[in-house]
């Protein structure tokens, strides 16, 4: 991803006190010793150093501000600091693994269709709405799903794509908003037309 | 009074009930401290170091319930390393062997064996009450021992603590002839729980009015709990994951109707927010509402609920609710006496409120007094207006997530801001700030905040003048720590008596030496001043001209701590 060399990975490393007069984000400096002589905030380069690490949606544009957006911008302040912000750790924890099992984990369903031979697995994270997730499909097992609309299903076509919901119910992809089916949704399974008839029933 | 009986005297002091009454009381004469302190119950201890379990056994031989607090504030923010101490092993076993009749044990940064639990469970025959907030050490063995043994317990409450999960087993060891529970918080637990048992133990017990249930406790689940505990007065909903159209969720809007006494809701671990508006029935006699561990709730969901809470006094929720729902907050919640705001992204430094959701508050929440609030920015003329608003702050507490940005507009530090705060409220009891702040701010602190008992001071101020306004002016400060500030010695050193009136002080990262250090500890034999130094980069012979990078001291009658680990130096 394009912010991996923004990263500065030796800048993110996390120390006791501010990053001090450091300017160049390729000094690495030793724990500790050093960080006790350099805690103490310099005013004028401190305040320039924290607003270039302010986040890109600062609402105050200040001179500062303006300046920072040119320059890269390191991990913030608050991101390399022990203790800071001071929230209690069970707290980082609980929202640290869910960010990552949010953003990281994905959301993996199996994928079956009538008549292959085996399964897929997609994850329904990477897509942005239904759209994109037909054209994957579509492309995927080499069908076309036809037209989508609430009172007709797809129209038009010889699959139809469904999910079984978290309730099992097997439901007709598409109905539900795109937030509402990716939470919800535990299998897909394109079903030949002929079958599709009967949804609603038990499978 | 020297003529009355002691039945009658220690008839009139059962109506003192706070400690620090009941405190004033023994101080009156001999005849009033034998009776006030053989017939007090419940005893607080600050600092579980200031004092030895025997000599609190000796003076309160009816002692019933008690309160113990660990680790310095700072270890919850990982300042402290991991085996710094506080354990509570030492109290437990004094108060078994001399037969004492404890019922209720609060216990908070502790750390507590599951050895210990299985110790209580055995030891104390009306033991009624456990509750464990931010501790450490035990499993959900312990919790087994206690459900099995303690045959009247009234209370377990697991707050924020870090439990090694060995799986549900714990839930089924309640037996069945135990039916008199009345709380039950098991929220903290991260491993799934028998539900069939947790589904049984709430239907057998009556007087159940209060359930913080676990993420693994499902919605199905919840409602099958909710139709047998309909007079639940708090609620901790566990996972809140559904399709809003299925059947269990039109159960569960059938169980929350019966649900008429919920005053108090948290949870949503993990959460659906279309499905949010089966709460909406519960939110006019909600007083309490904790969304803080709820992320998945936020924009026009989180929105539409706030504004059917019109009775909130307690409020405890994530930043993305923005500066736009703190406004809803404020003109909904007109009975607000407290909100905290946590980042929801500590991680990225991307805090959605700003100083418009905080003035708004206090121009809508007229009983506002209590707020922690983690925000992007701050602006002097927003502090002002705070202060001007809400003179009846008793806890202010504000950490702009990079600790030492300046004004937002102007760029000056906060100085100001803070200024005013302190000189409007003047019943402000706990303080801490955050953001650019010179040695003036600690001037106006010590000129105005005379009742201030905890203040907490990262990044700030420029001279030991700084500490030292604040060491001569606060006459009511209790508790004081200080992390990443240019103070040093002629501070620390300039009232070594002032430290006996406090509970603690801490100090990390500041300029305070070795030398300075001893010299405080040679002066004080009260004090127990430890240096925590945990990448050993001093050693004994180290010089005394060395920085300390982390002190802690409080006042103690227990002498230094036979338990410190190697790397903390009592001087």
């Amino acid at each position: 991803m394009e912010f991996a060399r923004d990263l500065h990975l030796d800048a993110t490393e996390l120390r006791l006190g501010l990053p001090g007069s450091a300017t160049k984000h390729s000094e690495k400096q030793t724990p500790n010793s050093n960080l006790a002589k350099s805690n103490k905030r310099s005013l004028p380069d401190m305040n320039e150093e924290s607003a270039g690490s302010s986040r890109e949606n600062s609402r105050t544009v200040s001179s500062n501000d303006k300046k920072s957006h040119d320059q890269e911008t390191a991990p913030p302040i608050e991101a390399q600091v022990v203790g800071w912000p001071p929230i209690r750790s069970y707290r980082k924890n609980c929202l640290q693994a869910k960010k990552l099992e949010a953003e990281a984990a994905g959301i993996y369903v199996k994928v079956s269709m009538d008549g292959a031979p085996y399964l897929r697995k997609i994850d329904l994270k990477v897509y942005k709405g239904y759209p994109e997730l037909l054209k994957a499909l579509e492309e995927m097992f080499k069908f076309k799903a036809g037209k989508y609309s609430e009172r007709e299903g797809y129209n038009g076509s010889e699959h139809v794509p469904t999910y079984e919901d978290k309730d099992g119910d097997w439901m007709l992809v598409g109905d539900v908003p795109w937030d509402m089916f990716i939470n919800s949704c535990k299998r897909l399974r394109i079903m030949k037309e002929s079958e599709a008839r009967g949804l609603g029933c038990a499978v | 009074m020297n003529y009355f009986p002691d039945e009658v005297l220690e008839h009139i002091f059962d109506f003192v009930t706070s400690q620090r009454d009941r405190n004033s009381v023994s101080q009156v004469c001999k005849p009033w401290y034998k009776i006030e302190s053989s017939s007090r119950q419940k005893v607080f201890v600050g600092n579980c170091y200031a004092i030895s379990p025997e000599r609190v056994i000796e003076r309160f031989p009816g002692l019933k319930s008690i309160t113990l607090k660990g680790k310095p504030h700072f270890a919850d923010f990982n300042l402290v390393p991991h085996d710094w101490g506080g354990f509570v092993h030492p109290w437990i076993d004094a108060f078994a062997r001399n037969n004492m009749g404890l019922e209720e044990l609060k216990l908070k940064r502790m750390v507590i064996s599951d050895d210990s639990l299985e110790l209580i469970s055995r030891s104390f025959a009306n033991f009624k009450s456990l509750v464990l907030v931010s501790c450490e050490g035990f499993s959900t063995d312990g919790l087994a021992a206690i459900a099995s043994n303690c045959s009247f317990l009234r209370e377990l409450d697991l707050q924020e603590n870090d439990v090694e999960d060995h799986r549900g087993h714990w839930l089924s060891c309640f037996p069945d002839t135990c039916t008199s529970l009345v709380s039950l918080n098991f929220a903290c637990l991260k491993g799934d729980v028998n539900l069939a048992a947790l589904v049984r133990l709430v239907a057998r017990s009556p007087n159940l009015r209060s359930l913080r249930l676990n993420h693994a406790v499902p919605l199905d689940i919840l409602q099958k709990i909710l139709m047998r505990a309909p007079h639940l007065v708090d609620l901790g909903v566990g996972s809140y994951v559904h399709d809003p159209d299925s059947e269990t969720y039109n159960k569960l809007v059938t169980a929350l109707r019966k649900c008429k006494s919920v005053k108090s809701l948290s949870g949503f671990l993990e959460a659906a927010p279309q499905c949010l508006p089966a709460f909406h029935l519960i939110c006019p006699n909600l007083t309490s509402l904790n969304l803080s561990y709820a992320p998945g709730i936020h924009g026009t969901e989180l929105r539409k609920l706030i504004r059917h809470c019109r009775k909130l006094q307690r409020l405890w929720i994530l930043d993305c609710i923005g500066d736009e729902g703190l406004e809803v907050v404020a003109a909904t919640c007109k009975d607000l006496q407290e909100i905290r705001v946590f980042p929801s992204d500590p991680f990225v430094g991307n805090a959605a409120v700003t100083e418009v959701g905080l003035v708004a508050l206090s121009s809508g929440c007229p009983k506002l007094h209590s707020i922690l609030y983690f925000c992007q920015q701050m602006t002097n003329a927003a502090l002002i207006t705070v202060a001007k608003n809400s003179p009846n702050f008793t806890r202010f507490r504000l950490c702009i997530l990079d600790p030492t940005k300046p004004d937002a507009v102007t760029n000056q530090p906060l100085d100001e801001g803070f200024g005013a705060i302190v000189q409007s409220c003047k019943g402000l009891r706990r303080l801490s700030m955050s953001g650019l702040l010179t040695d003036q701010v600690f001037l106006y602190i010590g000129m105005y905040a005379e009742q201030l008992e905890m203040i907490s001071i990262a990044f700030a101020g420029d001279t030991d003048k700084g500490m030292q306004y604040l060491l001569n002016g606060c006459k009511k400060l209790r508790k004081l720590e200080i992390r990443d500030c240019p103070f040093g010695n002629a501070a620390l050193l300039m009232d070594v008596g002032k430290y006996e009136t406090m509970r603690s002080l801490w100090m990390s990262s500041c300029n305070v030496t070795l030398g300075g250090c001893k010299s405080l500890a040679k002066k004080m034999p009260m004090l127990n001043v430890e240096i925590i130094n945990e990448t050993d980069q001093m050693d004994i012979s180290a010089d005394d001209e060395q920085k300390v990078e982390k002190m802690f001291l409080y006042r103690t009658l227990a002498g230094r701590r036979k338990d410190a680990p190697e790397f903390v130096w009592t001087l």
